[in-house]
């Protein structure tokens, strides 16, 4: 840690005790919700909608939004830290683990490229994705998603910086070998752990 | 290294990384706005950005408090040794009012970067800029690269401001720019009123056929550009977008 202190800071937006274990270093907590998106927000009827799971496994699997209504659903409880400093403690989202969507493909690789509507990529270890630790959610405070923040659905990896949360997700496909997904080879980390503050490549 | 040699210097982007946390000091501050200042920081670890990229700056307390933001730099790399940061004060903020009320000539702020790299100016030509509020601030250094080394390049940027008072760059916007006043026009102003549509955003895309659109503002101001874009007939993968918010405003 450098020895450096900035002339006349003391700090005005300090949380909570409480509140301040939950963030990650270099995080503040954001009560609004803000959106980032690097491109024009895409339109997604729900009676086009797809989702599907394909790539390295035995069993290609794909839902219509009726079928993905009918899996079991959970509310998300959780902390949501974006790479860009805000963190958004105490949210809640709605929607299917994917645990629940890999059941049964049987997957022949560890890692899955995420895919949205609009042309997003975001990659993830399969690790990261099962085992209780990611969702394709729908609701977020038992409202439908806003379209802004993925809408009608988004992968919800909450453990990882939010932009592993791909919004207008359309597809896992698992991989056997790790590529990166679109900001991935735009300058951000590989795996995006905001309690080891992965920001950023050389992170 | 002017201009296109400059950015062609700059890619690819695979083997390029951010510097390091570094202390810059604080050369001249120039009051843009009443809620907005500009920063020129000298860097003793300098490398040249792309314009659009942006810096993460750190502040530490006494007892060891951090805050960290991210703000884009307004300057052209072509301005070595040095950034410009533009830095509009959010009243509930924690670093943008330190900025505005603390800093002065001479401090040191600690810094690092530069980062991003899709929300980046690579010399794709013709280029239309779309700004809201303080969002013109990255659309400000592409606007300065091409003047300073790229003139050739055809690029118009439309700004979206509240009134007069809030015009970021007065003194810098020429022929190339476009305002529109959203609440109140300066008397006898005969441009475009009213926030921006869809004749204002399809009449100069028009005449940059084939142009790549950076747009940047609050999630509001973004969400309705790109779609006036889209409407104008421009391809969704040649829009590129930064928002900030919740509380952006215009």
């Amino acid at each position: 840690m450098s020895a450096f202190i900035s002339r006349g800071f003391t700090g005005r937006r300090r949380t909570s005790a409480e509140l301040a274990a939950r963030l990650p270093p270099g995080q503040y907590a954001e009560t609004g919700f803000p959106v980032l998106t690097a491109g024009p927000t895409p339109e997604v009827p729900t009676d086009t909608w797809r989702l599907r799971i394909d790539g390295m496994v035995a069993e290609q699997r794909e839902w219509t939004w009726e079928q993905f209504g009918a899996l079991p659903f959970e509310t998300i409880p959780c902390d949501i830290h974006c790479v860009t400093k805000w963190s958004k403690l105490g949210t809640s989202f709605g929607g299917v683990s994917v645990d629940t969507l890999l059941a049964d493909a049987e997957l022949l690789g560890a890692y899955a490229m995420a895919w949205s509507y609009g042309g997003y990529t975001t990659n993830l270890a399969i690790d990261d994705l099962i085992g209780g630790k990611a969702w394709v959610v729908t609701e977020h405070d038992g409202e439908p998603l806003p379209r802004e923040h993925g809408g009608p659905a988004r992968l919800l990896v909450p453990h990882l910086y939010f932009w592993k949360s791909a919004k207008w997700v359309t597809g896992l496909r698992v991989m056997d070998h790790d590529e990166p997904g679109f900001w991935e080879m735009n300058g951000y980390h590989n795996r995006g752990d905001p309690w080891k503050e992965q920001r950023y490549w050389t992170d | 290294m002017e201009g296109t040699a400059l950015l062609d210097g700059l890619t690819p982007v695979e083997q390029r990384v951010p510097g390091r946390w570094q202390i810059g000091t604080v050369t001249h501050i120039k009051r843009e706005t009443p809620r907005v200042k500009s920063f020129r920081i000298a860097l003793p670890m300098w490398m040249p950005h792309l314009p659009g990229q942006h810096y993460d700056v750190r502040l530490t307390a006494p007892d060891g408090y951090r805050a960290q933001r991210s703000y884009s730099v307004a300057s052209s790399p072509l301005d070595e040794g040095q950034i410009e940061l533009t830095i509009d004060r959010l009243e509930d903020g924690e670093v943008s009012p330190y900025f505005d009320d603390i800093v002065i000539e001479g401090d040191q702020v600690e810094v690092r970067g530069p980062f991003a790299s899709y929300f980046v100016w690579r010399g794709e030509s013709p280029v239309l800029l779309i700004g809201g509020g303080s969002g013109v601030v990255p659309l400000m250094a592409i606007l300065r690269h091409r003047r300073r080394g790229m003139p050739d390049v055809p690029m118009r940027l439309i700004y979206s401001v509240r009134t007069a008072e809030d015009v970021i760059y007065s003194g810098e916007l020429g022929e190339d720019a476009v305002l529109t006043f959203t609440r109140d026009a300066p008397a006898g102003w005969t441009g475009h009123r009213g926030h921006i549509d869809g004749p204002l955003v399809a009449g100069v895309a028009s005449s940059l056929p084939g142009a790549t659109a950076f747009v940047c503002g609050s999630n509001g101001f973004v969400e309705s550009a790109s779609k006036l874009l889209l409407d104008a007939g421009v391809a969704p993968e040649r829009i590129r977008t930064e928002r900030f918010g919740p509380t952006g405003q215009v």
